[in-house]
């Protein structure tokens, strides 16, 4: 009797243990590939913009609980959630630049409305915002990069002179005139989006991406002879010797000014402008 | 005809179906008005509600919190902001209060699609379990969605649960979330009898934990009545939790259903025609208590 009552529960116990182990296989392989599935949905699309204060992406995900209040709270309509089966994480606040820009809103609405923090808080002056990093991205086809005076993305920057600036250079093309180079500075950008929104061409030639993206960064044992010169004020290292010129007695050439000079005369025999000797030589020759 | 008897026809007989229904109706009704109210803002322009079922701002004053979707981010190494903490705590006390699984059978909106599956199965008179899964299954899962929020810092289940899947889809874009819903639908109809809300899903899990403490209860305080006719047990979401409440099989023969897997859903109280049923608190321990005068009235 015994033993008969034992065989059973032996039986029932071996059916616990592999019951138990199916069950958690089953799950552990679930997992798995719910694991590996929540790995690639974390890597964002380069144009799908985090809102402002957004926690550095690592952290976002495992912060924001993807309720969406920032995206209700923002007045102009720029913020989407990602859709299930979409580009972006499932439920996770971005916004698109080239569609609808970030406003700026001076109380930063999104911010205050997010329950967890995955909006940082510590974000209380819009302009620190870092959203992402403007980047003229395509050379070839800015206006302004071939001469021409467009500049809207310098005109709509909320923080023109800041954040983009227009660089002067010389155009060799027509000679003599110059090119206005808009040129986005990372210090004060705050990846708004305003200047790709307004970009004048069909495809935005300046887009909004993410910082990590757009942004360099140089060795951290570079130093810049010049900045440190002026830090110093002199040089950190022994001073140039002075160029030595093996010129005929009595004749000196000025690097970077009058050029060659005969002392005896006082005269120049280049002048600065190069016309006068060309038509010194056409005379001589007539 | 040999196809299954729909439960509490007894007792739509002799109440009329509008009483044999009631709970189910407050049931729908409050799950439907929930969702309502969020779909006000998007679909009409009437902020009464923002946000979703993970975290929510009611008339701009009331901030509510899931909190099974905060623990898994304090897992993902994320402490949340005090709005979202408070939130949770509420949410918590409230659920603590009227039984944790009333998420399930009051709240959630995939109730509603697997109980029309449920439903269906027996319309098309679908008999069996289908696809066996334990309760231990859905333990696992939960385990596992902690351990992967744990792993990967990112909270994954998230990603996937058709809960917020199916409120976001209704309030910020629909995106593949029928899909979703759908699957969820024909895997209770076809492949296993109230095979996700009672077996799989990790939150029904973490909102079980709750209701096995919580206050609000069903009591099997007439059961001295039952007539072993089964409707309950055939209605019930979780007919485990009815039989050691009404067969006494408890050490001290607690008429009170102690389970957290029950979801006060009351469909028992609905179609019991001997009205074994009835809520009460954990606290009332009474064994029924219309007996007497029901005996004095009965021949």
């Amino acid at each position: 009797m015994a033993e008969k009552s034992q065989k059973p529960r032996a039986i029932s116990r071996r059916q616990f243990m592999s019951e138990t182990a199916k069950t958690a296989c089953g799950v552990s392989l679930f997992g798995l590939g719910l694991g590996m599935y929540s790995q690639q949905t974390r890597s964002l699309p380069s144009l799908a913009i985090r809102p402002p204060g957004a926690l550095a992406e690592d952290d976002f995900s495992g912060a924001c609980i993807r309720c969406g209040l920032c995206v209700r709270d923002c007045p102009f309509d720029t913020l989407k959630l990602g859709r299930f089966g979409g580009d972006v994480t499932t439920g996770t606040p971005y916004f698109t630049a080239r569609d609808v820009p970030c406003e700026m809103c001076d109380d930063i609405p999104c911010v205050k409305a997010c329950p967890t923090g995955a909006l940082s808080p510590d974000l209380e002056n819009i302009d620190d915002a870092r959203m992402g990093l403007a980047a003229l991205i395509d050379q070839e086809t800015c206006l302004n990069f071939q001469g021409l005076r467009c500049e809207v993305c310098y005109r709509i920057c909320p923080l023109i002179e800041d954040a983009i600036t227009l660089e002067l250079q010389h155009n060799p093309r027509s000679g003599s005139h110059a090119f206005f180079i808009p040129t986005v500075h990372s210090d004060a950008c705050t990846g708004c989006g305003k200047c790709e929104h307004a970009c004048v061409l069909p495809e935005a030639a300046i887009k909004v991406l993410p910082r990590n993206l757009a942004k360099g960064k140089s060795a951290e044992h570079y130093r810049l002879g010049w900045e440190e010169k002026q830090k110093a004020g002199e040089s950190l290292v022994n001073p140039d010797v002075e160029h030595q010129y093996n010129l005929p007695e009595g004749v000196e050439y000025e690097h970077g000014g009058r050029g060659l000079i005969d002392e005896k005369t006082d005269s120049v025999p280049f002048g600065g402008n190069p016309l006068d000797t060309l038509n010194q030589h056409k005379a001589d020759l007539q | 005809m040999n196809q299954l008897k729909m439960p509490g026809t007894d007792r739509i007989a002799s109440v009329g179906w509008l009483k044999a229904h009631q709970w189910l109706l407050l049931r729908r009704l409050s799950q439907i008005s929930i969702l309502a109210l969020f779909m006000l803002g998007p679909a009409a322009g009437v902020w009464i509600v923002k946000g979703n079922l993970a975290s929510s701002r009611t008339l701009d004053v009331l901030s509510l919190s899931d909190p099974y979707v905060l623990l898994q981010s304090l897992f993902a190494g994320h402490v949340m902001g005090t709005t979202a903490f408070t939130g949770a705590i509420i949410v918590l006390i409230f659920y603590l209060l009227v039984g944790g699984r009333v998420y399930c059978s009051w709240v959630c909106p995939i109730n509603m699609v697997t109980d029309l599956a449920n439903w269906m199965r027996k319309k098309l008179g679908i008999k069996g379990q289908g696809l066996r899964f334990t309760i231990q299954t859905g333990y696992w899962i939960f385990a596992m969605t902690l351990v992967l929020a744990l792993v990967t810092q990112t909270i994954v289940w998230e990603l996937v649960n058709p809960v917020s899947i199916f409120y976001r889809g209704f309030l910020y874009g629909m995106g593949f979330a029928g899909t979703m819903i759908l699957a969820i639908f024909l895997f209770d109809l076809f492949v296993s009898r109230r095979g996700w809300c009672s077996h799989l899903c990790p939150v029904g899990i973490f909102y079980g934990f709750l209701g096995s403490k919580s206050v609000l209860r069903v009591t099997a305080m007439n059961r001295d009545n039952c007539n072993d006719c089964m409707d309950c047990f055939s209605v019930c979401p979780e007919p485990q939790v009815i039989k050691p409440a009404l067969k006494k099989l408890t050490d001290d023969k607690n008429p009170l259903i102690q389970s957290g897997r029950c979801t006060n859903c009351a469909r028992c109280i609905d179609v019991c025609n001997q009205n074994v049923f009835s809520f009460t608190t954990r606290f009332n321990k009474q064994d029924g208590m219309h007996l007497h005068q029901q005996k004095e009235i009965m021949p």
